[in-house]
């Protein structure tokens, strides 16, 4: 065991291209870390230490931990912010992967243009879209509510696209084994499709809960009373209404990151790849 | 009762017709498999009798009753799959209770059939394990386990051996045919190998080009094939063919040197007629009494089977395969004579590809 150790180090030593190739990704993985690093530091820092560049602060303090947490308003746009990216996501798993599933494996006229269709409404960039959204949320009266900020990512083209690939994948084999085992279309979608492809429903939901935790632009837009801000909109609105208070800023900024850590460290493990051939010829 | 009738069945793609309104009946307890080269329509005809594929025309029928429109549940047939499309999320348990998913049991009544059917099948230790965890063998057991559960009228098998390897196919051979002998379940069985058709089958159903060309116990299929196809599609190696015109006086070899000592058949003078014969049938050595077909040529190759020795010769009448005494000694690129009496030749009529009635 340990000569095989050995040798493997030998051979990671024996080429020079394998070190330069960790050296960069260790610079690269610093460039990443350090801000994340420095919010975490600054988050402990004091108003007075703000400006001192150390990472790691001389006399750290719990007090903007404290400060922030006692502001009602805080724990209300994390609330609106954990709300909102999780009704969407869930609403994307279970929409785009029905989608997806029935223009994967269903036959039907026009399901090419259907399909069409929905692609084509990748090409349209966000910011073309928000007049249109807007009119049509203040003529239906949704400025202002958490319908107003989720109703356009209920559903995406991107997520309808990515799980059709994936259900393509899928043997017909499985889906018509579970009809003759008498399971009727939308069990068999539930009970056998969906497992099959977690791994995909698992980056859709990632990418999903990450895009609306972060979203900014248009709640931004569609709100206009705090109570329905979400939080990168509220944490905004804390710079801008009391001076800039930096210590204060990252500390809401770091509590920001816990949600989006737990999805993640949560859903990585379903992605595996390979579950879905083993059910199949060895 | 659990009689399937096909009954002018077609079916079409689009304007395109791939099984063209063919008839058969399997009767409740037999073991039919239906045999023949890809694309000549065999599993698109299990297909339509498990209810996966639409049917065009014609009526089918299970236990009497036409199931055309029926959802497949509905016509309580079973299926195995080539791929054994066991489900890689579930436990074996999960997998075989599957099959039960609809029934309504209570779940103890559950677990004892799943038991049941896993101790018929050798799979109690593996209940908990999951499909990656299988072997190729174990995993098409638990395909069959699933279809066994809830005590279907009919099983389906599409090519279930066909990604085994060849040990492991014979020995699952013997376990499906001891399965039926001991379930004396209703069974169609789609294979393009024609070693599993004539192992297994009560009664086999050649197919080709959508249409069934005969059907009949395995020796009924290998003792009087109807026409050249069958002839040669079942038996292995497959039949030998000569071509031959015939004459006032007998048959005479079209091109070769074949050797006939036989009347013509019942067709007009100077058409074409197919001789097969069998390579078991034709030995090289001395003719033992009179032969009614001699063929000389050059040893090409020989395939040592053990208790006997394939002969491939290649005569001026196309390559034939022979066969000789295991200890018989012989080299590739020898001149040999090989012998069959006329009582082993078939004759087909070249044109029409059907069998001729023997002169």
């Amino acid at each position: 065991m340990s000569t095989i150790i050995s040798e493997g180090l030998m051979q990671a030593k024996a080429h020079p291209g394998r070190i330069i190739i960790w050296a960069v990704l260790l610079i690269g993985g610093l460039i990443m870390i350090t801000p994340i690093l420095f919010m975490f530091g600054t988050s402990f820092k004091d108003a007075s230490q703000v400006y001192d560049m150390r990472l790691f602060p001389e006399y750290p303090t719990l007090d903007n931990y404290i400060q922030v947490l006692s502001d009602g308003r805080f724990l209300r746009w994390f609330g609106n912010s954990l709300g909102i990216a999780t009704t969407v996501t869930l609403s994307n798993v279970f929409f785009d992967s029905l989608v997806g599933y029935t223009l994967a494996k269903f036959d039907f006229r026009g399901r090419y243009l259907i399909f069409l269709a929905i692609l084509s409404t990748l090409m349209i960039p966000t910011e073309m879209l928000v007049i249109p959204w807007y009119l049509m949320a203040s003529k239906l009266g949704w400025i202002d509510t958490y319908w107003g900020v989720m109703f356009p990512g209920m559903m995406t083209a991107f997520g309808t696209f990515l799980m059709k690939q994936f259900f393509e994948t899928v043997p017909n084999d499985f889906l018509e084994a579970a009809r003759i085992d008498g399971l009727n279309e939308f069990q068999i979608w539930w009970k056998i499709a969906l497992p099959l492809v977690t791994p995909a429903l698992s980056a859709l939901a990632i990418f999903t809960f990450l895009g609306n935790w972060t979203a900014f632009f248009w709640p931004l837009i569609v709100t206009t009373s705090q109570e329905f801000y979400t939080l990168p909109v509220g944490l905004t609105s804390f710079a801008i209404e009391q001076s800039i208070q930096w210590e204060k800023i990252m500390t809401g900024a770091a509590l920001a990151t816990i949600p989006t850590l737990i999805v993640f460290l949560v859903l990585q493990r379903f992605i595996v790849r390979g579950i879905m051939l083993a059910g199949l010829k060895g | 009762m659990t009689e399937i009738q096909l009954e002018k069945i077609t079916k079409k793609y689009g304007a395109i017709e791939t099984i063209h309104g063919i008839d058969l009946t399997v009767t409740d307890g037999e073991f039919v498999v239906l045999v023949g080269p890809s694309g000549c329509g065999k599993s698109t005809t299990l297909r339509m009798i498990a209810g996966l594929e639409p049917i065009t025309g014609g009526d089918l029928r299970i236990g009497g009753e036409i199931v055309n429109e029926h959802e497949p549940k509905e016509r309580n047939i079973a299926m195995v799959f080539q791929n054994y499309a066991i489900y890689p999320h579930m436990s074996v348990r999960q997998n075989i209770g599957f099959g039960l998913y609809t029934a309504k049991m209570s779940k103890a009544d559950k677990n004892k059939r799943i038991e049941e059917t896993a101790e018929m099948l050798g799979l109690v230790e593996l209940l908990d394990r999951k499909p990656s965890a299988l072997s190729g063998g174990q995993r098409q057991r638990v395909a069959i386990g699933r279809a066994m559960v809830r005590n279907p009228v009919a099983f389906l098998f599409d090519e279930p051996l066909s990604n085994l390897d060849a040990q492991l196919r014979s020995q699952m051979r013997i376990e499906i045919k001891r399965l039926h002998q001991r379930l004396k379940s209703t069974i169609v069985y789609v294979t393009h190998d024609q070693v599993e058709a004539m192992t297994m089958a009560d009664r086999i159903v050649v197919m080709r080009d959508g249409h069934i060309l005969q059907s009949g116990s395995p020796t009924d299929l290998y003792e009087n094939p109807s026409d050249i196809f069958t002839a040669r599609f079942i038996g292995n190696p497959s039949m030998n063919m000569i071509t031959a015109i015939a004459t006032q006086n007998g048959l005479v070899a079209e091109n070769g040197n074949a050797v006939l000592s036989v009347a013509s058949p019942d067709v007009a003078i100077n058409s074409k007629v197919s001789v097969g014969v069998r390579s078991h049938a034709l030995s090289v050595g001395v003719p033992n009494g009179a032969a009614g077909l001699t063929l000389t040529g050059e040893i090409l190759v020989l395939e040592p089977l053990g208790s006997e020795t394939l002969v491939h010769i290649d005569t001026a009448d196309g390559v034939v395969i022979a066969s000789a005494p295991a200890l018989h000694q012989l080299t590739a690129g020898q001149t040999v004579s090989a012998f069959a009496s006329v009582e082993n030749l078939y004759f087909f009529d070249s044109d029409s590809q059907k069998a001729l009635m023997r002169p």
